[in-house]
């Protein structure tokens, strides 16, 4: 495997879809209703497709997603952060789904090696982005105890949004561009939920986010774990 | 689960234009919006619709069972109401 500029970014787009359709799929079994459950699980399925695709440019998807070390991994730090309430997996989707929709949409257009994956993703992931605002303004806008937690979920994951627009090299992306629609329509969907824009730091001191150099949060080890005990204890396991 | 929180809505998927809308089950959700959203993931995940209606099924007024016969039993012996003296021509599908 030689890493060249592509297969690092296919790394990291990769590990951001892996490690959050492995979050997304801890609701299974636990969501709120039935209905929601199904939405989260198919949410987590498309994400694990994009997954697949992607780190099989690199190399064996297996040994990728199963045998690699917590550093070796350079996904986001905001896809990992734990699911927490309802309200903190709602602001990780609506914070990632808006990041991704809009960056695949730069992908898809700049053709590369990337626009074929994300000419096709770009539409499961403006399903995941409406998901997340429509339960963005149900809860923030509905009642006195889900707009608060609405509200210190958006604020407790702000910190780690600033590493979205960490330039990947190897990606034909107007980062700053790409920020700027970020922050119009996630501000606008607060706003409409009755929100506002955290205030807290998104980069420098007190902000988070090196997961594209391998440094991840605390909760991530124990993710990996249990995504990986499986392999690691019977490799080479299937039915 | 709180299902009891959300209302019951029924859902009906047309499968292809020029077929009409069937009723395809039934689900909960907090409103309509949601409820058509609901209805795609769970009936239309395989490419199965091009339209989704959504009825709150609170709105729907049914025949009761026990009202069976006075309600159906008369037309079963009225052979003629039913058109089964005509052969279907080959081609069309859904009549």
């Amino acid at each position: 495997m030689t890493a060249t500029v592509a297969t690092t970014a296919a790394l990291a787009l990769g590990d951001d879809a892996l490690v959050l359709s492995h979050r997304l799929g801890e609701w299974v079994g636990h969501a709120p209703v039935l209905e929601e459950e199904v939405a989260l699980a198919n949410i987590a399925l498309d994400l694990l497709g994009q997954a697949r695709f992607l780190l099989s440019m690199v190399g064996d998807e297996d040994e990728l997603a199963y045998l690699r070390e917590e550093r070796a991994f350079t996904n986001l730090q905001l896809v990992e952060q734990p699911n927490g309430d309802f309200a903190h997996t709602i602001a990780r989707q609506l914070y990632f789904s808006t990041y991704q929709h809009l960056l695949y949409a730069q992908l898809a257009a700049a053709g590369g090696v990337f626009a074929p994956l994300a000419g096709k993703a770009v539409h499961e992931v403006a399903y995941h982005r409406d998901h997340a605002e429509q339960w963005t303004l149900r809860l923030g806008d509905g009642t006195d105890v889900s707009h608060e937690r609405m509200r210190r979920a958006c604020t407790a994951l702000w910190r780690f949004t600033g590493e979205l627009f960490q330039p990947v090299a190897g990606l034909d992306v107007d980062w700053a561009g790409l920020e700027t629609a970020w922050l119009e329509s996630v501000g606008d969907v607060l706003r409409r939920a009755t929100l506002t824009l955290p205030e807290g730091p998104r980069s420098g001191a007190w902000s988070a986010g090196a997961g594209r150099q391998g440094l991840h949060t605390e909760p991530f080890g124990r993710m990996l774990a249990e995504m990986q005990h499986l392999h690691r204890s019977h490799p080479g396991a299937s039915w | 689960m709180t299902d009891t929180d959300w209302p019951l809505w029924e859902v009906f998927v047309r499968s292809r234009r020029g077929l009409s809308h069937t009723h395809a089950g039934s689900l909960h959700a907090p409103d309509a919006e949601l409820a058509l959203r609901n209805a795609r993931d769970l009936y239309t995940r395989r490419g199965e619709g091009v339209s989704i209606w959504v009825v709150p099924s609170a709105a729907i007024t049914a025949s009761s069972p026990d009202e069976k016969d006075p309600f159906f039993a008369p037309s079963a012996d009225k052979p003629y109401r039913h058109p089964t003296f005509y052969e279907i021509p080959e081609g069309v599908k859904h009549l």
